[in-house]
C-alpha cells in the first residue's frame, strides 16, 4: 500500500507533468485505485511508479484509465429511468429541441439507455446527447455502441422495470458475443473528452445527467462541479445525480428544487 | 477488553455480515438503547437495487437513530449507518463516508473486506470490527487488517451462526481478539467505552 504522502506526491507529479488535477478527489477511493494500479503494473517501489509517470508520457492515459472507476450499466437503477420516462420526458417534449449532457458517461451505457427512452417517447429526432468523460479510452468504446452480449439479459430486465414495453433485443444486433446498438442512436450523440475539474461550460442543456461521478470528488470539488452544471442548465432544466448523491449542503442548493425521492432537481432560479 | 488495548476510546464499531446476519442484528439491536459515544456502521451483503427495506426494518427494531447514508454523510457518535446496496463503503479522514461503485470484491458490493480495510486505515486503534454469519469468505482479510492497525476484532461463534462459513473462515485464517455468541456480542457492545 502506498502511504498518504506518496499519494500526495503522485497527485502533484501527475498535475505538473500532464495537467490532470486529482487533488480534489476523495482520498479513500483514490488510494484504493492507486494501490490497484500498483499491483496491476507490478511496481515494487513507489519511485518506479513515479519515474514511469515522469518518463513515459503515454503512461498517464493508462493511469487515468485505471485510477478512475468506469463501472456502469444500461438502465442502472431502473426506477430512476422510470421517473425520467414518466415525469421528465413529457416536459422536455414541449421544447422544439432537446439538449442533454451526460457528464462522466464512461463507456456509454447510460447514453444509449437515454436514447432508447427518447426514441420511445418519439423525441429522439429532435434531441442531441452530449456525452463526455475525462477518460479517452472509455469514450472510444462509447462511440462504437458495442457492448458485451452476455450483459443483455440483465439490461433487458432493467429496461422492463424502467417501464420499457418493447422487445429489448430489437435495439441491437447480436454478433460474436457482442451487441451492437443501432446507428440511429449513435447518430444523435456527440462524444468528447471533458474534465469536470478543469474544463468549463460548453453549451446550455435541458437535462444534465452526472451519475456516480461526484462520489469520487471531495465536497469542495463537488461544489465546483455543481456550479458548472448550474451554469450549463437552462432555466427549468433538470439535473440528475446518482441515487446516493445530493446537492444538499452545496452552494447551488437553493437554486434547485428536488423532484421527488429520486435524485433529480429542477433549476428554478 | 484485552490487556494493552484498554484506555483507547472506541470511535467506530463496524459490523459485517452476510447470510444469517440479519437475524443476529434483529436480536442485538432491540437491546441496545444508546451507543456510548461511538458510531455503529453495518455492512451487510444485500440484494442489488434493494431500496430502503433493510434500513426501515432496522429502524423498527432500535431506539438508536438510523441515518440515511448518502455520499459524504458525516459519521457521528450515537448513530447507526447502514451501507447502501451496490456501493462499496469507504471512510474518509474528515469522518465522512464515501461511496464507490468500483468492481465487486468477493462477489460483493458492498464488500466487508473493503469497508473493514478502509475503516482500519482511518480509525486504527479506535475501531472495533465484528464479523457475523455468512456463506462467503468476505471479511477475513479485512479483520486481519483491522487487527494489524491496532483495532479490536470480534467473530461470531460459529456454533451460534446460522451460516458458519464466514466466521469459520475468519478463525481459520487470523486470530480474532474475541469469538462470541450473540448474547456475548451484545454484552461486548454494551460495555464499549464504559
Ligand atoms: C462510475 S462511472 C459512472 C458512469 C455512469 N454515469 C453511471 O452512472 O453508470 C464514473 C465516470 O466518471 C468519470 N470521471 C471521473 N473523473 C472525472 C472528471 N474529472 N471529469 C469527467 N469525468 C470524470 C470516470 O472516467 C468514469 O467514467
Amino acid at each position: 500500500m502506498i502511504s498518504d504522502r506518496e499519494l500526495e506526491v503522485l497527485i502533484n507529479e501527475v498535475f505538473e507533468y500532464y495537467g490532470y488535477d486529482f487533488s480534489g478527489y476523495s482520498r479513500a477511493s483514490l488510494k484504493r485505485r492507486v494501490d490497484r494500479l500498483y499491483q496491476i503494473d507490478g511496481f515494487t517501489y513507489f519511485s518506479d511508479l513515479l519515474s514511469k509517470v515522469r518518463s513515459e508520457p503515454g503512461y498517464v492515459k493508462h493511469l487515468v484509465e485505471e485510477v478512475t472507476v468506469n463501472v456502469t450499466e444500461m438502465f442502472r437503477d431502473p426506477l430512476f429511468y422510470k421517473v425520467v420516462r414518466e415525469e421528465i420526458l413529457p416536459v422536455l417534449a414541449t421544447k422544439p429541441f432537446i439538449r442533454i449532457w451526460h457528464a462522466g458517461c464512461s463507456t456509454g451505457e447510460e447514453v444509449y439507455s437515454m436514447a432508447i427512452l427518447l426514441k420511445e417517447a418519439n423525441l429522439l429526432h429532435k434531441s442531441l446527447l452530449y456525452a463526455t468523460d475525462i477518460n479517452a479510452i472509455v469514450l472510444d468504446t462509447a462511440k462504437k455502441g458495442v457492448f458485451p452480449l452476455r450483459m443483455m439479459k440483465q439490461y433487458s430486465e432493467n429496461y422492463m422495470i424502467s417501464g420499457g414495453k418493447n422487445d429489448f433485443s430489437d435495439y441491437y444486433t447480436a454478433n460474436y458475443g457482442l451487441a451492437k446498438f443501432s446507428d440511429e442512436f449513435t447518430g444523435k450523440m456527440v462524444f468528447s473528452q471533458h474534465n469536470l475539474v478543469s474544463d468549463g461550460s460548453f453549451n446550455e442543456f435541458d437535462l444534465i445527467m452526472c451519475r456516480n461521478v461526484l462520489i469520487y470528488f471531495d465536497k469542495n470539488l463537488q461544489d465546483r462541479a455543481l456550479q458548472l452544471f448550474d451554469n450549463s442548465l437552462a432555466f427549468l432544466g433538470y439535473l440528475a445525480l446518482g441515487t446516493k448523491e445530493t446537492i444538499k449542503f452545496s452552494t447551488v442548493q437553493d437554486r434547485f428544487q428536488q423532484l421527488n425521492r429520486e435524485k433529480i432537481w429542477k433549476k428554478v432560479k | 477488553m484485552e490487556e494493552g488495548k484498554i484506555n483507547v476510546k472506541c470511535q467506530v464499531v463496524i459490523i459485517g455480515g452476510s447470510a444469517g446476519s440479519l437475524e443476529v442484528l434483529l436480536q442485538l439491536l432491540p437491546n441496545l438503547n444508546t451507543l456510548n459515544s461511538f458510531a455503529l456502521v453495518i455492512v451487510l451483503h444485500r440484494k442489488s437495487g434493494e431500496d430502503n427495506l433493510l434500513e426501515n426494518l432496522i429502524r423498527l427494531k432500535t431506539k438508536v437513530p438510523v441515518q440515511d447514508v448518502d455520499d459524504k454523510t458525516p459519521l457521528e457518535p450515537g448513530n447507526i449507518y447502514i451501507a447502501p446496496s451496490d456501493y462499496h463503503l469507504l471512510f474518509e479522514k474528515d469522518h465522512t463516508l464515501s461511496l464507490d461503485t468500483s468492481e465487486k470484491v468477493n462477489y460483493s458490493r458492498p464488500s466487508i473486506d473493503v469497508a473493514f480495510e478502509s475503516a482500519a486505515e482511518i480509525y486504527e486503534r479506535t475501531l472495533v470490527a465484528i464479523l457475523l454469519s455468512g456463506a462467503n469468505a468476505d471479511g477475513t482479510k479485512g479483520l486481519e487488517i483491522v487487527k494489524k492497525s491496532g483495532g479490536i476484532t470480534v467473530v461470531q461463534k460459529p456454533a451460534s451462526a446460522e451460516v458458519p462459513f464466514m466466521p469459520v473462515n475468519a478463525i481459520a485464517n487470523m486470530q480474532p481478539d474475541y469469538v462470541l455468541d450473540i448474547n456475548e456480542i451484545l454484552k461486548f457492545v454494551t460495555n464499549i467505552n464504559l
